[in-house]
């Protein structure tokens, strides 16, 4: 392939091997380093310790590192938008919105900017290209795969997003860093939102941004309220916490739905958490390629190592599943796919 | 070719200072602090220098503190008088982080500038009282390069908080104007060695006799007790040939540079609309071109002009490297999307005709490759 190609280097072994492997067959890399959040963090991407792994690791690999200061629009494009959804009383997933904002928007433009044919990341998943049509398949190493924070890109980006560890397994990717002598070889992995502390929480973290104010638990089956939570913002569709029952004896119980405007959780059984089908937000689906013909049997996937469920895409959008299903909690992403191939994904009402 | 226009950060080493370093770092080895003859050379070196920098500055020799950065200088002066005499810490809105930062652990404050980069001087009237203990007001600024009227400042310190010292930050200014006449009024000078052409990791802070100065370093007690630790010998002698060959040729320097700074400034302004220059050239530092190229990211910019071989800045970088908005911007009332589109130029003594012709080059075809797309 060649070509210049901009590396986003996070600090961590993903992304320092897609530098190396780049460099390796020839690029000529560049490495960056986006600093996204300047607020309190258990690592993030973009601690300062973090930057000087990106930038030691860029200057064992001999090539130019810069920094880039996307903090703004990391707060206006994801931290912003976060609290708001949990404010309406959604789920969001902020590394999703990263990805489609920051990632693959913000530093893509810088990229094309700066001359760059194509940026890489250290994510596990794979681009490849059938015929002038671009494709996102699932990784390699199948505990890994991130083909679903990927889901959102379309043609436009995949044709410029280059992900060189998606064909390697964590293990030979820790390998190559090894056999490299990056110092980030054995660097443990960033598992949560980058500017959600472990001491805190979401809970501590939108207590500053918005009021958290209770909520009346009402069940399903009698409409009358049965408990209270502290935090409607801060309540999941599908969580079990607060719900009552099987603390007291009683069967498990469920949050059914959130309604913020209200301040009201309803609760209930496993057997009223299964539904049909799910709609997807105003925003509707955005596909890979072509869109998914009505009546298309796919593979959905709703959270970032969820087991794929088949369903079947409705005239309208819906999607309906084959066998009833625990509700998505809405805000987050549903993928589709066709056994390793993305088609598409939305964001669940 | 590298187009090197950073001089506000660092500038190349001199060659009168690297000689006058270079037996300080093999055959004089020797600690000024000792009694024999090896340490003796090395004494010597130091208090020679220390009569070059007072020359320079404009004090006594005894009134010259050595110290290990311009950083370190500015934390004495402010927190050194503060631990001899309690009191409230007063400093501009747009000084260095040196100064800023020191003023706000202390948990002092901070008095707005005008647009012009000029310090409000009815501002600064009213935070002044009694209990102040300190006002530190920068000669030159390290961003935008605007001078402040220290006479001015001195003026409204003595009417309104007479107790109080007058500290100023005049690392950037050194190179452009006479320090001695200019800060005459001011009660602790802080200068850095390696912003005119001496090496880094060297400093001085003028402490006129009179005034009442604790350590913030404890040790050996060397610099009559103000500032403990191991001379810096090569730096110190680096630092005063340096300043020596900087004041002896400043007024020629600052003519040609100055000059140079307005071919730059004049050209990029003509060939870039929507470019707006920082600060009226009247009031501002020979070698400083501040400039706001309207609709682009100066982050952009600058790895465009790197790849083209011209160093420049933009505000100033945080620990992770990554570009701050620029606190001194925002004091003037520039917007923070406006400021991110600037960049700061800064010329030295050794930049030329060429590199500036080739500088506005880049630049144009930069900023118009940005505008584009």
């Amino acid at each position: 392939m060649g070509g210049r190609v901009l590396v986003a280097m996070s600090g961590g072994v993903d992304s320092s091997v897609a530098a190396a492997l780049l460099v390796e067959s020839g690029h000529e890399v560049v490495g960056a380093t986006m600093k996204l959040w300047g607020g309190a963090s258990d690592s993030g991407c973009c601690s300062v310790a973090d930057v000087d792994d990106a930038r030691r690791v860029a200057q064992q690999l001999g090539i130019v590192h810069h920094v880039f200061n996307f903090g703004d629009d990391f707060e206006a494009a994801v931290v912003g938008p976060y609290v708001e959804a949990h404010a309406a009383g959604l789920t969001p997933n902020p590394c999703i919105e990263c990805n489609r904002h920051l990632k693959f928007d913000r530093f893509l433009h810088r990229a094309r900017q700066l001359g760059f044919d194509a940026v890489a990341t250290g994510h596990h998943a794979r681009v490849t290209c059938d015929r002038g049509r671009w494709q996102l398949r699932r990784g390699a190493d199948a505990a890994k795969d991130q083909s679903y924070v990927l889901s959102m890109l379309g043609q436009h980006q995949l044709s410029r997003v280059r992900l060189p560890v998606g064909e390697l397994t964590k293990a030979e990717v820790r390998d190559r860093a090894g056999a490299l002598g990056l110092r980030t070889a054995t660097k443990a992995e960033s598992q949560d939102v980058c500017f959600i502390t472990s001491t805190g929480g979401r809970g501590a973290f939108l207590g500053e941004r918005i009021e958290l104010r209770p909520g009346r638990v009402l069940d399903a089956a009698t409409g009358r309220e049965v408990g209270e939570v502290p935090a409607i913002e801060l309540v999941t569709v599908g969580q079990r916490r607060g719900m009552g029952g099987a603390a007291g004896g009683g069967e498990r119980r469920y949050a059914i739905a959130v309604d913020a405007v209200a301040g009201t959780v309803v609760a209930g059984t496993e057997a009223d958490l299964l539904t049909d089908g799910l709609a997807v937000s105003a925003g509707g689906w955005s596909w890979t390629d072509e869109p998914v013909a009505a009546g298309t049997v796919v593979s959905a996937q709703v959270s970032a190592h969820g087991p794929p469920r088949a369903a079947v895409l409705e005239a309208g959008g819906r999607l309906r599943w084959l066998e009833p299903e625990r509700r998505v909690a809405p805000g987050q992403t549903v993928a589709l796919y066709d056994a390793d191939r993305v088609l598409g994904s939305a964001i669940a009402a | 070719m590298t187009v090197y226009l950073d001089h506000a950060a660092t500038t190349p080493l001199r060659p009168e200072a690297l000689e006058a370093m270079l037996p300080f770092l093999t055959e004089h080895f020797g600690n000024p602090s000792g009694s024999h003859a090896v340490s003796r050379a090395a004494r010597t070196a130091v208090d020679e220098a220390r009569d070059v920098v007072a020359e320079c500055l404009g004090c006594q020799p005894g009134e010259v503190i050595f110290t290990g950065t311009g950083t370190e200088a500015d934390n004495l002066a402010i927190a050194g008088v503060v631990a001899r005499r309690a009191g409230r810490v007063v400093c501009t809105a747009i000084e260095h982080h040196a100064v800023l930062h020191t003023v706000q652990a202390l948990r002092g404050d901070v008095v707005p500038v005008h647009p012009t980069g000029r310090v409000d001087l009815d501002a600064l009237a009213a935070a002044l009282g009694p209990d102040v203990s300190v006002v530190s007001v920068m000669l030159a600024n390290n961003e935008i390069g605007v001078i402040q009227s220290l006479a001015e400042v001195t003026a409204v310190v003595v009417e309104h908080a007479p107790e109080a010292v007058v500290h100023t930050d005049a690392v950037q200014a050194l190179p452009w104007l006479d320090v001695a006449t200019a800060a005459a009024g001011a009660d602790l000078v802080a200068v850095s060695a390696h912003k005119f052409g001496g090496p880094k990791g060297v400093g001085a802070l003028v402490a006129r006799s009179g005034v009442r100065l604790a350590p913030i370093l404890h040790g050996g007690g060397q610099e009559r007790d103000r500032r403990s630790g191991t001379h810096n010998v090569a730096g110190i002698v680096g630092m005063a040939a340096a300043m020596r060959a900087t004041v002896a040729e400043r007024e020629l320097s600052v003519a040609r540079v100055g000059a140079r700074r307005d071919r730059l400034a004049d050209a990029l302004v003509a060939a870039l609309p929507g470019t707006v220059e920082t600060g009226d050239r009247a009031e501002k530092v020979a070698g400083s071109c501040h400039l706001r190229f309207g609709g682009i990211e100066s982050e952009a910019l600058l790895v465009l002009l790197d790849d083209a071989g011209v160093c420049a800045s933009a505000g100033s970088a945080c620990a992770s490297g990554a570009m701050e908005p620029s606190h001194v911007l925002a004091a003037i009332g520039v917007g923070r999307a406006e400021a991110r589109s600037s960049v700061r130029f800064s010329l030295g003594a050794t930049t030329t005709d060429d590199e500036v012709d080739l500088a506005v080059k880049v630049v144009v075809e930069a900023v118009a490759h940005l505008r584009e797309g």
